[in-house]
């Protein structure tokens, strides 16, 4: 039988707030376990959460980006549950009336088709601590820093068929909310995770099957994975003439499966009611109206203002355009080089990006800053040093060996322009090398162009790559008659 | 000394006939020797009492008090202290030295006042009697056989016994003006987010309201100021000046319009309460009021809606006494499961844990919009039937609570017959209404109390009204001689 994949999505986004959502205490990641934790994170007896505006701000911020509606009566709600890193025995999340109401984002596939996926609702709620299980003989530790952090929780509808739609679902939304700010985004730290519905339906069925939830999957490779995963899992039980359990499923990365962790008889009733310690937030049209006004260009924009004013193809300002980071990079590069935005895009592209990718690093930890590359491309742009002599000085600098000027001063790579001088190294190759010369004199006028490459590179050689390509060209041109 | 009001004491420390550290000696000597009949205070806080005591006068004698500088007061064992023990009368908590003060502490504190100790109470405020304590019960010093009213009990004895000139209580269905009936003395329960919740133990977040319990309505005004105030580490808080509360007292009450509810006075309340408040309400007549009948048609809602939302509330505030990071903790825990179970299960008393049993029923899936929902539409019909009546009269007069102190153990066993005890008072809590309880009279040798319901913000009024009619009787003087002579 053809199945087909259906996933929804719930996206955790960590806010980059000051202080947590219903606390002063700092958010910083990394700080010595619970020394960003007050009496209100500890949930000491008598304490009150105080609602951070900032939290609010942010989510409308979110909302009014993917063009939802935004509920100008917002509820808090009591999540109840026992757990060690939960201090109050609830979390406050939200439930009926959240903050940001439905919604959408488009996402665009490989192939370059845009699909629209729907966005339920987004929501927030404080983030729990976090239990430590190592280096305490047997014991937990707990650690309540992150307890209190402000997380948006975005929920997709199922509107994904495969794991490509979902990881590009996911990175419009990694990328999203770095546009706006409003988080850091780093997956690594946790400040976005994801929790993955999949249901399979036999091809052409409207009703969804019964679905399982895979919780916290924190990276684009894993969530491919997780997918890829369940979804053969679940067709094998189906095929095999067996139900699929409605139940919250946890992946293992070190195992590359997904295993269940509570069925939906052994779910938690949490009891949820509006929280009365937290008024009911309103939001007035003019704060709404205000926030929209505000918000920085979004990647869609970015993509065709880098088409029109840089006259870049659609593939690659896509690419520069994917990350706030990068597209920022970008644009310092052609700023400061003065070179052409489509060499800019090369570099950055290709060459940026390649090296990156081999350190496993990205642009925000990049050895060589937007300033400096724009640095190296403007030799290029002047003549001072070729396409090819830049590469080694990119090399250098990736090493840390200076910048560009410094590197082109220090291993003299400046390039030959004098023109008597190139001289005299045309004539010396052309001297060196008759038989080439007689082959090339008797060859057709199209297959010249293919033999010259032989001068070229024998003069490039000879002055260790410093000629300029186009005088060579030029003068290999005039004597080769 | 012990006999003087508060204003009367703050008179005789500005004249510099007394100071504060006699004073606070005096009451500290009277705790130690006759509250052990009472058992109104879980813990003393002698040395703290006489280093504020110290400071108090000294701060007078730079030529900067207030009139609640140097006037010893007890703080209801639910207020959180600084480096002080607070239980809420639970042996959950029988090891928890607060970290930090609450709003309240920190206000009287800032005005003056000088912290003699933590009073006893119903555990975590639940209950009518203050025999749920873990800390065994208070007596009510009129006859200690009997019982002092709950939850505040230990406030409003002690201040009953003269063993302080005036408490902190809280109310979250009746809990500052009952036992304030029971043992004879004023209570205010002012208007929901007039006085900050920050530090204060919760029971019923949307309900719980602190306030004075005081010998008379001046007092309590004196109180009022030192205690309200808008406070941004409560999101509840009325973010708005408070007034003088003292401002209306000497007023007139010549043209007040008292609404008494005809359903104050069926079957269920008591009739030596009942004449009690009659001659009452005629004395408030004689001070130029016009009284009439009117109707709450809710009344006998009241208390099933708070038995939904309080207990559904408090089930969730109760969460976090789980033996993890402070509290009481079970001896050696076989896993998680089995640390929350013992140590909850030890760890409060048989009230508490019927309230967490109800309140986690009321929220649970498919029980949620047949209890908790509806209690709140009922909610919402109480304080519409509240609003109209204002629409009437100035002030809703009747019973504080059906019956005079009843004996100890005579309702332990029968949870519905205690809650009956706040069938007055519980409404007022469900619509945010500041309301009081003032000495009227005796019956069978035990204190009554008169109640006043006031609308929202109109604790001037109340107080104004309180005081007037302290002015023409002398209820409030009146004193266990077992403990006052």
């Amino acid at each position: 039988m053809a199945w087909e994949t259906v996933i929804g999505l719930e996206i955790h986004v960590q806010l980059s707030t000051q202080s947590k959502i219903f606390s002063g205490s700092a958010t910083t990641f990394g700080a010595e376990p619970n020394t960003q934790a007050s009496l209100v994170d500890l949930g000491m007896p008598g304490v009150l959460p105080v609602l951070n505006k900032d939290a609010i701000k942010k989510a409308i911020t979110f909302g009014v980006a993917i063009d939802a509606k935004i509920n100008k009566k917002s509820v808090f709600a009591r999540k109840n549950y026992f757990y060690p890193d939960l201090p109050k025995g609830y979390q406050i999340s939200q439930l009926d009336l959240p903050i940001v109401d439905v919604g959408h984002l488009d996402i665009t596939l490989e192939d370059g088709t845009v699909k629209r996926i729907g966005v339920t609702r987004a929501h927030l709620e404080e983030d729990a601590g976090k239990s430590l299980h190592e280096d305490y003989h047997g014991m937990s530790g707990i650690d309540l820093n992150r307890a209190g952090t402000p997380l948006l929780e975005i929920v997709s509808e199922p509107d994904m068929r495969s794991a490509e739609e979902a990881i590009a679902y996911v990175k419009s939304v990694h990328s999203l909310i770095q546009y706006l700010e409003i988080s850091d985004g780093n997956m690594a730290e946790g400040s976005m995770r994801c929790d993955i519905n999949i249901s399979m339906r036999p091809k052409g069925q409207e009703e969804y099957g019964t679905r399982t939830e895979t919780k916290n999957v924190n990276s684009f490779r894993f969530i491919e994975k997780a997918i890829h995963g369940e979804v053969i899992r679940q067709i094998d039980e189906l095929e095999a003439g067996n139900k699929i359990n409605q139940e919250t499923r946890l992946y293992d990365s070190a195992k590359d499966e997904t295993r269940p962790m509570r069925s939906k008889e052994e779910a938690n009733d949490y009891r949820y009611f509006p929280d009365p310690d937290l008024l009911p937030v309103i939001t007035t049209d003019e704060f709404i109206e205000e926030l929209r006004g505000n918000l920085p260009e979004l990647p869609d924009q970015k993509i065709e203002r880098f088409q029109k004013e840089y006259e870049l193809k659609e593939y690659d300002a896509r690419v520069l355009a994917a990350s706030k980071h990068l597209a920022d990079y970008f644009e310092t590069v052609v700023t400061t080089s003065g070179a052409k935005a489509k060499l800019a895009a090369n570099w950055v592209t290709s060459e940026l990006l390649g090296a990156l990718n081999k350190a496993g690093k990205d642009i925000q930890t990049s050895p060589v800053n937007a300033e400096q590359l724009g640095g190296l491309l403007k030799r290029i742009a002047d003549n001072t040093i070729s396409g090819k002599i830049a590469k080694t000085v990119f090399e250098a600098m990736l090493n840390g060996e200076g910048t560009a000027d410094q590197i082109i001063e220090a291993k003299d790579l400046k390039q030959e322009t004098d023109s008597g001088a190139i001289e005299a190294l045309v004539d010396e190759v052309i001297a060196n090398n008759p038989t080439q010369v007689e082959q090339f004199l008797a060859a057709e006028k199209d297959k010249r162009k293919k033999l010259i490459g032989f001068f070229v590179g024998q003069i490039m050689k000879a002055s260790k790559g410093k000629a300029n390509p186009q005088q060579v060209n030029q003068l290999l041109g005039q004597k080769l008659k | 000394m012990h006999n003087k009001t508060l204003v009367e004491l703050s008179q005789q420390l500005a004249s510099g006939a007394l100071s504060s550290v006699e004073l606070t000696q005096h009451f500290l000597g009277r705790i130690k020797s006759l509250d052990p009949q009472l058992n109104s205070f879980i813990s003393t806080t002698d040395e703290l009492a006489l280093m504020q005591a110290r400071l108090a006068d000294e701060s007078r004698a730079a030529g900067s008090a207030g009139p609640l500088t140097g006037i010893p007061i007890a703080h209801k064992d639910i207020f959180c202290i600084k480096g002080v023990k607070t239980t809420a009368g639970s042996k959950m908590l029988d090891n928890f030295i607060s970290p930090y003060d609450a709003t309240v502490v920190e206000k009287l504190n800032a005005a003056g006042a000088i912290t003699l100790g933590k009073t006893n109470m119903d555990e975590f405020a639940m209950g009518s009697s203050n025999e749920t304590s873990f800390y065994g019960a208070v007596k009510n010093p009129w006859n200690t056989n009997n019982v002092p009213g709950g939850s505040s009990g230990g406030s409003a004895a002690c201040v009953a016994a003269r063993l302080a000139p005036a408490a902190t209580g809280t109310d979250t269905g009746g809990s500052i003006r009952q036992p304030a009936s029971l043992c004879g003395i004023t209570g205010l329960k002012p208007t929901y987010g007039s006085i900050s919740r920050w530090g204060m133990i919760a029971f019923a977040s949307s309900l719980d309201q602190a306030g004075p319990m005081t010998q008379t309505a001046e007092d309590a005004a004196l109180m009022m100021n030192a205690m309200s105030g808008f406070d941004s580490k409560d999101s509840t808080s009325i973010n708005q000046d408070a007034p003088d509360y003292t401002s209306e007292l000497n007023n007139s009450l010549e043209g007040l319009k008292v609404g008494l509810p005809k359903e104050f006075f069926k079957e269920g309340l008591d009739s030596g309460v009942q004449q009690v408040i009659e001659t009452a309400v005629k004395d408030i007549e004689k001070l130029g009021a016009t009284v009439k009948e009117i109707s709450l048609s809710t009344t006998d809602l009241a208390v099933p809606a708070y038995y939904v939302i309080a207990p559904a509330e408090a089930s969730s505030n109760l969460s976090r006494f789980d033996g993890v990071r402070y509290g009481y903790r079970c001896d050696d825990p076989a896993n998680l499961e089995d640390l929350y179970k013992r140590s909850r299960g030890e760890g409060f008393g048989e009230e508490v844990q019927r309230r967490i049993l109800i309140g986690a029923y009321v929220l649970s899936a498919g029980f949620y919009d047949a209890y908790y929902i509806k209690a709140q539409k009922i909610r919402r019909l109480i304080k519409n039937d509240f609003d109209n009546a204002f629409a009437d009269v100035d002030v809703i007069m009747g019973p504080t609570a059906p019956s005079a102190g009843f004996a100890l153990g005579d309702k332990a066993d029968d949870p519905v017959s205690m809650y009956l005890s706040d069938i007055y008072t519980i409404a007022v809590n469900l619509a945010g209404l500041p309301a009081m309880s003032v000495p009227a009279g005796f019956t069978a040798g035990l204190p009554v109390g008169l109640q006043m319901i006031g609308s929202h913000f109109s604790e001037p009024r109340l107080l104004n009204i309180a005081h007037q009619f302290q002015q023409a009787t002398d209820w409030h003087k009146q004193t266990p001689d077992a403990f006052t002579k």
